[in-house]
């Protein structure tokens, strides 16, 4: 019996070692989510403001003919796919993963019909592995992304619109609700469609002209989203990551309790068995 | 006198929030000062500094291109990036400056002319703003 309680022991060590680290990336996460949230959240005021400038242009001036906001038939479609760089966040990178892979098998026949910008090492190698073709991909991003660090690849998704390389760009990312939720998304990002005015209309002068104006705004707002689509998925990475290590680190307690019980049983068993020896041979020498 | 409200935002944060006297920018379309009470306006920005009039200091901040938006007692300016004075990095802007020179005075393909470029126009603002031209 000595021998499986050896067993036992070294078993309930090693799921002692992983609780403790379970534990801390539970902490790490939880402390990046929040400041990952307020992150997203100083980034809104200039989504924000840059909408409200747009729609008033676009509602205003009657110049709602721009390439960027008007649909034309889809031969080709872009797809920005925003995934984490490491793992051990549950099904954060699957589920999105299997989304867009899922929506390209439906939608295109041929690889001509779709291109592929990728941001996180787990996406690249995703589609590396399934012999997907990328036209772009960043990995290696901190884990509070600045905008110059997206602003590249995202100004060429943006510019392989308007340059009509493909006709539109869809944005991959997990929505972020909440620490335990975290919904994978494909939204439409160019066109834009017609941008709702929201309340107050100002009547604003252009220098030099509203088409102008319009022509340097559209291509920034189309980035400024992606830019918040990426510290959304950001924080949704670390939510995920604190609900899947949050489960490992009870699974490991649950499992600890178990085979806690299983050694002292075991280890009383092996003391009833001694004594029951140790009767029988002195009852042997009477 | 009366005063306007300046807001400056990039992705990141709100860099600067004051109540000035007159703000003075470089728009696309040439410079423009701005006082309270002045018609909304948009225009995009080039790289360079916003000066911020407050009584009689002035204070400078360093705005990497962007656009401005004015209303009656208030102005906003959106850029991707924008320092404060006190931000900048004077060294390392000048080393930039001198990279950025070089690159063009070598003549390298379009794409690279083109980013050094932005690069030195970047370089040249943050010193003008850091008061070290």
């Amino acid at each position: 019996m000595a021998k499986g309680m050896r067993e036992i022991k070294r078993s309930i060590k090693s799921k002692q070692n992983t609780k403790q680290i379970t534990k801390a990336m539970e902490m790490v996460a939880a402390a990046k989510l929040r400041r990952a949230q307020e992150a997203a959240v100083a980034a809104r005021p200039y989504t924000d403001k840059m909408k409200e400038v747009i729609s008033s242009i676009a509602s205003g001036s009657g110049s709602s003919k721009h390439p960027m906001l008007i649909s034309r038939p889809i031969k080709k479609t872009g797809y920005l796919v925003i995934t984490s760089d490491r793992g051990l966040a549950g099904g954060y990178n699957a589920n999105i993963l299997r989304k867009v892979l899922n929506t390209i098998k439906e939608n295109h026949k041929s690889a001509d019909e779709y291109a592929v910008f990728v941001i996180g090492r787990k996406g690249r190698d995703f589609f590396k592995r399934r012999n997907i073709a990328l036209v772009e991909e960043i990995t290696g991003l901190s884990d509070s992304p600045k905008f110059s660090d997206i602003k590249e690849i995202a100004a060429k998704a943006v510019q392989g619109y308007v340059d009509g390389t493909f006709d539109e760009l869809h944005l991959a990312y997990n929505e972020f609700y909440n620490a335990i939720t975290q919904v994978p998304t494909l939204k439409r990002l160019l066109p834009l469609g017609q941008i709702q005015s929201s309340g107050e209309k100002a009547d604003y002068e252009y220098e030099p002209s509203a088409e102008e104006v319009l022509n340097v705004l559209l291509p920034k707002y189309a980035e400024t989203l992606v830019f918040s689509a990426l510290l959304e998925g950001k924080a949704s990475e670390f939510g995920a990551r604190m609900t899947a290590m949050g489960n490992a680190t009870k699974n490991a307690t649950k499992m600890i309790a178990e085979l806690t019980l299983t050694y002292n049983r075991a280890r009383q068993a092996a003391i009833t068995q001694e004594i029951a020896e140790i009767v029988s041979g002195a009852n042997a020498q009477q | 006198m009366s005063t306007l409200r300046l807001e400056i935002v990039t992705p990141e944060r709100k860099v600067y929030e004051k109540d000035v006297n007159m703000v003075v920018v470089k728009g696309v379309a040439g410079e423009l000062g701005i006082l309270p009470h002045h018609i909304p306006l948009v225009t995009p920005l080039k790289v360079a500094p916003v000066k911020a009039k407050i009584g009689n200091t002035n204070e400078f901040i360093a705005v990497h291109g962007g656009f401005i938006e004015v209303r009656k007692d208030k102005v906003v300016i959106l850029a991707e990036a924008a320092e404060l004075e006190s931000d900048i990095d004077v060294s390392r802007a000048r080393m930039a400056k001198e990279r950025a020179e070089r690159r063009l005075a070598q003549k390298q393909a379009d794409i690279n002319a083109h980013r050094a470029e932005m690069a030195l126009q970047r370089a040249i603002s943050r010193l003008e703003t850091a008061g070290d031209k």
